[in-house]
């Protein structure tokens, strides 16, 4: 807990104690441990004085904003129209076979989460995801198989 | 591309020669001038509203107070829009010197770009490029410094007053209006929030003029328009097309020859069906887009695109308010039991009525605007939902 606190009062050190730096500072404890805690929502209400609620409010607004512990990497699989149209169902599919695990859900050794998310950008190169927050397009199980393979060997 | 359909270089074009140049030819002139040029050019914003950006500006500026504020919109998350992506990787530096121009114009010392979690990739690049543009701004005597805020995978917040909220810390909860932005936006101070590609055509108007920039699309659209294509296409990407072109032009060039329907303006547009083609203008004075054009062919099925929208909309719906929060899921749970056969075709109807209670009711765009694709969906492909 020492160090989390050390994180947080570096983060707010870094951002201010305004209202308005409470996204930033949310972003990077996810960016540093994949998911916020409510130890570090509580943390951080009480260094930008406000009450927790209104940390876990903003928190759990946003998709990105983890509250439930994730994996080391985070897999997000566009789901929407142009992607869908393209074969997300197999690359969903091939992930799942890879990393027996359903969508959702996160491996056992904490070190991948997988996710469906809605649109990405990347509709004329679909199907795509984010490797946390690296993009793969122009997807197929075999280039993802590929991919995945070599996350799995990090 | 054919000769019916010719591509423009006006947003894509090069940077001029020098590093920031029409930015600092544009500084020395008068605010009145620059607003001049900007409404003679016909330009309304780039993001799918086409609110006439010069106005906007104008309200601003003659708002009294001197902490206003310029915002870039890139939490661009419509789905079928990667434009803004494209700009933000090409030609970052015309959108910092539109929004340096805005900030002159307004008088505001201070402009953040609000970019969506899903582009973080490209927030390394981006921050070079505002280092070189602070630098250069301080050596011409420009006092307007340029930051970056991140969204977090919301697409509510590309609606302008929730995106104040999330820069605020909040929620990403749109807010009533009145007041608009140009009064009360971030921090409750006036604000012009523009989308990427506006601040580049402002640059471009003040690079060109407005009389050339008038040369391009229509009485009602003019200028140039970055369309992103996807869907049943042979080649799809980015184009930078005149506005005011008939879709069958559209289709002809970006269709696959099996052309069913074109998707125009994204999830929150209208759904254009092949009879229908002929007689549609793509821009404000016949179908709007925000850029995004997702064509489908004859093996789609319609009931699933509309599935898939409405699924979207039900989860980016931020829940305040009932039509909305409500009104979707609805939505989708009516189409869903019409197809199992466990409602009556007439219940179309009554689904099509809610859509448009939720047209008259909800607070914010999202919620507005999902009876675009619904009734347009539904009333074309009616076969497809019932069978």
């Amino acid at each position: 807990m020492a160090a989390t606190n050390n994180i947080i009062k570096g983060l707010v050190e870094k951002y201010g104690r305004e209202r308005t730096s409470l996204m930033p500072i949310l972003q990077a404890i996810v960016e540093q441990n994949n998911y916020l805690s409510d130890y570090d929502m509580t943390e951080i209400a009480r260094e930008l004085d406000l009450s927790a609620a209104q940390v876990y409010g903003t928190a759990t607004f946003y998709s990105f904003l983890d509250t439930t512990q994730r994996g080391k990497y985070v897999i997000r699989v566009c789901k929407t129209i142009s992607c869908d149209m393209h074969g997300k169902k197999l690359i969903l599919q091939t992930i799942e076979n890879m990393l027996k695990i359903k969508t959702g859900e996160t491996t056992q050794d904490k070190k991948f989460t997988l996710l469906e998310t809605n649109c990405l950008g990347w509709c004329h190169k679909g199907p795509s995801m984010l490797i946390n927050e690296k993009v793969y397009s122009d997807l197929t199980p075999e280039n993802t198989h590929e991919i995945l393979a070599e996350y799995m060997s990090k | 591309m054919s000769e019916l359909v010719q591509r423009v270089d006006l947003i894509f074009g090069e940077y001029s020669d020098q590093k920031y140049k029409t930015l600092q030819e544009t500084i020395n002139r008068q605010n009145e001038d620059i607003i001049k040029d900007i409404l003679d050019s016909g330009l309304r914003g780039r993001g799918g509203a086409g609110f006439p950006t010069a106005l906007k500006w104008k309200f601003t500026m003659e708002q009294p107070g001197e902490e206003k504020y310029v915002i870039c919109n890139a939490d661009e998350g419509e789905p079928g829009t990667f434009k803004d992506r494209e700009i933000l990787t090409k030609v970052p530096r015309k959108v910092f010197a539109g929004m340096a121009i805005c900030g002159k114009v307004i008088g505001a010392k201070k402009g953040y770009m609000y970019l969506r979690g899903e582009y973080k990739f490209l927030l390394p690049d981006l921050l070079k490029e505002i280092e070189v543009y602070n630098e250069h701004a301080k050596e011409i005597g420009i006092d307007f410094t340029i930051e970056i805020r991140m969204g977090s995978g919301a697409y509510i917040c590309g609606e302008e007053s929730a995106l104040f909220e999330s820069m605020e810390g909040k929620r990403g909860e749109p807010r009533n209006k009145p007041p608009y932005p140009t009064v009360s936006g971030y921090l409750n101070k006036p604000t012009v929030i523009n989308n990427v590609e506006t601040f580049v055509n402002v640059l471009m108007i003040c690079r060109i003029g407005p009389i050339q920039y008038r040369k391009l699309g229509t009485l009602d659209s003019r200028g140039s328009k970055v369309f992103s294509v996807s869907g049943d296409c042979p080649k799809p990407g980015i184009y930078e097309l005149e506005l005011g072109m008939p879709l069958t032009q559209f289709v002809d060039e970006f269709g696959d020859g099996d052309t069913k329907a074109v998707q125009v303006g994204g999830a929150s547009g209208f759904c254009v069906p092949r009879k229908k083609f002929k007689e549609t203008i793509i821009g404000f004075e016949g179908v709007p887009t925000g850029g995004s054009m997702m064509i489908f062919n004859s093996s789609r099925s319609m009931y699933n695109v509309l599935h898939n929208y409405l699924e979207f909309f039900e989860e980016e719906s931020c829940g305040q308010c009932t039509p909305c929060r409500v009104g979707c899921q609805q939505l989708r749970k009516g189409i869903e039991a019409v197809k199992r056969g466990e409602k009556p075709v007439i219940y179309l109807d009554q689904l099509m009525k809610l859509s448009e209670t939720m047209k008259i009711t909800a607070k914010c765009g999202l919620g507005q605007s999902v009876a675009n694709s619904f009734s347009s969906i539904v009333s074309n492909f009616k076969e497809e939902m019932i069978y």
